[in-house]
């Protein structure tokens, strides 16, 4: 396959789908479209968006609009991931002027700087630091996060005025909750019948979910898979497909553009372990406990991030458990440019798959590389390899 | 007196000392397991002084990084951490030592084997990745301190959480060892890294005075002693002669840069490939780096110590040092340090090695800028992998900044009077 501009060639996806993909495409604009609630972004998967939710914000994840680097070069050096640059450089230009603030948690260093060059901007009312844990296993560090996250359960109610309550929190709970199932539900569902979705699709749900108000999100997950349950036989054996099945690895993958090569080379995405993927909808939060404590211990014990340390093995295991769940052909790592925690990972992760007979493929990108020509040529050999 | 002799003169006689101690310190370390004595591997902001009151050599792969650096072996090691599949853009530390790791090569021949990781994150997010893949290679036990980042303020859960860390730290220490930690001991060792600390801080704080005895290069080698060897006697016992050895400088006259006209300040890690260089074409310009935001961090959280209740008040101490803190308190520390030592302009190092400690470089460059009026210069590099060093760019830069400083800082004259070009001496 040569170099083609793969946006052209797109099909339309089902019209369940099509919200996701509005918001997807344009989250400025959905963003925009939040009147009813004061819209706080969020940087990591790791942002406890139930406790903002429950405080009567719209929790936004933020993304890079990737438009060129004007102003944020005066803040951060080329050797800085494309999406810290990408967002300061949408702050600064003022495309995120709806924000009414930001919720930052501790995820690298790179995110840890940023957070100091935009509280120092101050260009919106509310901001605040959750300085999570970087260790999940210890006793101790569980004991730092509950009282972390009280912590910003406290700023938000001092900037709204009035108390979080427990059925607030229990509904936020049961929001996302309801999302989280049903994005697992549909990666199943993905995973069985590899044509029932397009690859982009699942990017689209999970980036869309995370951008629209979440009480709409859940709805029309709802609408997906009631569409994809009556479009897929009912059946538990999968029928055979001829497709490639991949898994991905990697960080923020957003770039549908790759997605497309995937499709393109006849190559389906049957699972994920990326931030805007299994990472962030993985772990449902008990609705029976307390619920802060039950926020808090699912933070503590949701896939871990390689920017966090849990133990030594579990990412690896993790990676091979769900590669051999999904009955994956191989595992690509979709690798951010200068994103130390996961480069950090990667040879060992390459390693263990390895040894367990696993085929891997790593690319280096930043976030707007999505649809050269060369990147094709070494996603199809790797498909006809495995 | 001739030049040679003049250029002997200058040389700190205490250099010779500590390359002798230094020697003795890594042969202790590579015979320790002929010794029956544990080596810990320790990041350069951990919490050392229980190691040292329970008699396990600490084993500082950071420093053994500069080493690699200052040696030029930089590019051979990183580029077999790159073979073995980790990208390039990562931490130049951390890619030598696992190249030295598997290759047993640098300096020494590689560090002696850790029989446990103390990895502290005050520093950074990368030696939390780089002592998982050390602990996975050597198949020994990690103990992790945590130290939130204190963007702001340093917080009471901050506070218990650190102080939670250190008796599980102990507990990790006294499971590896089989013995216990006598607290007798940590009481003298608490006390003498204290002293130690205050020493460095005082050696630091000599070049003060003009001309300087010594400069931030001299710093950059000297600060070996307080990193490996905080809480010893010899850390103190040397730098007390190290201050004998520059307020006689000071009192003769002994300048370390011959006729020292301008003094700058210095930010970020050392670029150990290039110090002669850089150090000399300070030097030829009469500009004296007399200090450092590198160096003085091994002495920057002393006020939070409290030696009779050592092990509570590390905790703030070890969680409040300078990178773990939020910009606008880094561009602080600077104002203050171009205030006592009196710099014409700061030289910013944009380490691609070092992302907390470059990221947010350009912030703290305009605030100095603002509020201290002073020239300041960003040269990116990398502290050891010498592919990000271009030397004739470095060399125009400079000399155009040095340009900038002359002008800024030449006296009056009358001419300057008449046609209303003076700048203000001092530029400040």
């Amino acid at each position: 396959m040569t170099a083609r501009n793969l946006k052209n060639e797109r099909t339309a996806p089902m019209k369940e789908v099509t919200p996701f993909y509005r918001a997807m495409d344009d989250p400025a604009a959905s963003g925009r479209n939040i009147t009813h609630k004061k819209i706080l972004g969020t940087l990591c998967s790791y942002a406890p968006e139930e406790l903002i939710y429950a405080a009567g914000y719209h929790p936004m994840r933020l993304f890079s609009s990737k438009a060129d680097n004007h102003l944020a070069q005066n803040h951060l050096q080329t050797y800085c991931c494309s999406v810290v640059r990408g967002i300061l450089e949408d702050s600064l230009a003022g495309r995120l002027d709806f924000l009414h603030g930001t919720v930052f948690v501790h995820t690298c260093d790179s995110m840890q700087r940023l957070s100091d060059i935009w509280r120092l901007k101050g260009r919106y009312p509310f901001f605040t630091d959750v300085i999570l844990p970087a260790k999940m296993h210890a006793p101790s560090a569980q004991t730092y996060m509950a009282a972390v996250l009280e912590r910003c359960k406290t700023d938000l109610e001092t900037d709204t005025g009035r108390p979080v309550t427990t059925q607030a929190l229990a509904d936020a709970i049961r929001i996302y909750n309801r999302i989280r199932k049903n994005l697992a539900r549909i990666y199943a569902l993905k995973s069985r019948y590899p044509a029932a979705l397009q690859n982009k699709d699942l990017l689209a749900l999970v980036k869309g979910s995370m951008v629209m108000d979440r009480q709409a999100a859940a709805d029309h997950l709802d609408k997906v898979i009631l569409r994809l349950a009556s479009a897929v036989p009912d059946t538990k054996d999968a029928p055979k497909a001829p497709f490639k099945r991949l898994l991905l690895s990697g960080s923020v993958c957003d770039m549908p553009g790759l997605y497309d090569l995937f499709q393109e080379t006849g190559a389906a995405v049957v699972g994920d372990d990326l931030c805007t993927g299994r990472r962030w909808f993985d772990g449902l939060i008990p609705e029976d406990m307390e619920p802060m404590a039950a926020i808090t211990r699912r933070y503590a014990q949701r896939l871990v991030c390689p920017a966090k340390h849990q133990d030594l093995h579990t990412r690896a295991q993790h990676l091979i458990d769900q590669a051999r769940q999904v009955a994956a052909d191989g595992v690509v790592f979709v690798l951010l440019k200068f994103c130390d925690p996961h480069a950090f990972d990667y040879p060992h992760l390459k390693t263990c798959l390895d040894d367990a007979g696993i085929k891997s493929l790593v690319l280096e990108l930043d976030d707007s590389q999505d649809s050269q020509g060369q990147l094709a040529t070494r996603i199809e050999t790797f498909i006809h390899m495995i | 007196m001739t030049r040679t002799d003049e250029k002997e003169n200058r040389k700190i006689a205490a250099a010779k000392k500590m390359r002798d101690i230094m020697t003795t310190y890594y042969l202790d370390a590579l015979s320790a397991s002929q010794n029956h004595r544990q080596v810990a591997w320790i990041t350069s902001g951990g919490p050392v002084e229980p190691l040292v009151a329970m008699d396990i050599i600490p084993v500082y792969p950071e420093n053994h990084g500069a080493m690699i650096g200052s040696a030029k072996m930089g590019e051979d090691l990183c580029t077999k951490a790159e073979e073995m599949g980790y990208s390039a853009d990562l931490c130049a530390y951390a890619r030598a030592d696992i190249g030295c790791a598997v290759a047993k090569g640098g300096p020494i021949g590689g560090l002696p084997k850790p029989d446990m990781l103390i990895c502290c994150n005050n520093i950074c997010g990368t030696v939390l990745k780089w002592y998982e893949v050390q602990a996975r290679y050597y198949d020994v036990p990690l103990f992790i301190f945590d130290t939130p980042v204190c963007h702001t303020d340093f917080f009471p859960e901050t506070a218990a959480y650190v102080k939670a860390q250190i008796t599980e730290y102990i507990t990790f220490l006294e499971t590896v060892t089989r013995q216990k930690l006598d607290m007798d001991r940590m009481n003298q060792v608490g006390h003498l890294s204290f002293e130690g600390q205050k020493l460095w801080q005082q050696v630091l704080r000599t070049t003060a005075h003009k001309p300087s005895p010594m400069s931030a290069f001299d710093a950059f080698f000297f600060l070996a002693l307080i990193v490996t060897l905080r809480g010893t006697t010899t850390a103190v016992d040397f730098y007390k002669e190290l201050i004998a050895e520059m307020e006689d400088r000071i009192a003769n006259g002994i300048s370390v840069v011959a006729d020292e006209q301008y003094r700058l300040l210095w930010d970020n890690l050392p670029v150990w490939h290039r110090l002669k260089w850089l150090s000399k074409k300070f030097s030829d310009h009469k500009a004296c780096l007399v200090a450092d935001t590198y160096t003085s961090a091994w002495c920057g959280a002393i006020q939070y110590i409290d030696p009779d209740n050592f092990l509570d008040s590390i905790a703030q101490a070890y969680t409040r040092i300078y990178l773990n803190i939020g910009i606008d308190q880094m561009a602080d520390q600077i104002l203050d340090m171009i205030a006592f030592y009196d710099v014409n302009g700061l030289v910013m190092h944009s380490n691609r090695s070092c992302k907390p400690y470059s990221f947010g470089q350009m912030d703290i460059m305009h605030i100095v800028q603002k509020k201290a009026g002073i020239p300041v210069l960003m040269l990116e590099a990398d502290m050891v992998d010498p592919r990000s060093f271009s030397e004739s760019q470095m060399d125009t830069r400079i000399d155009a900044f040095m340009e900038i400083i002359q002008h800024k800082n030449r006296p009056h004259t009358s001419a300057d009077m008449q046609t209303g070009t003076g700048q203000k001496a001092g530029g400040r």
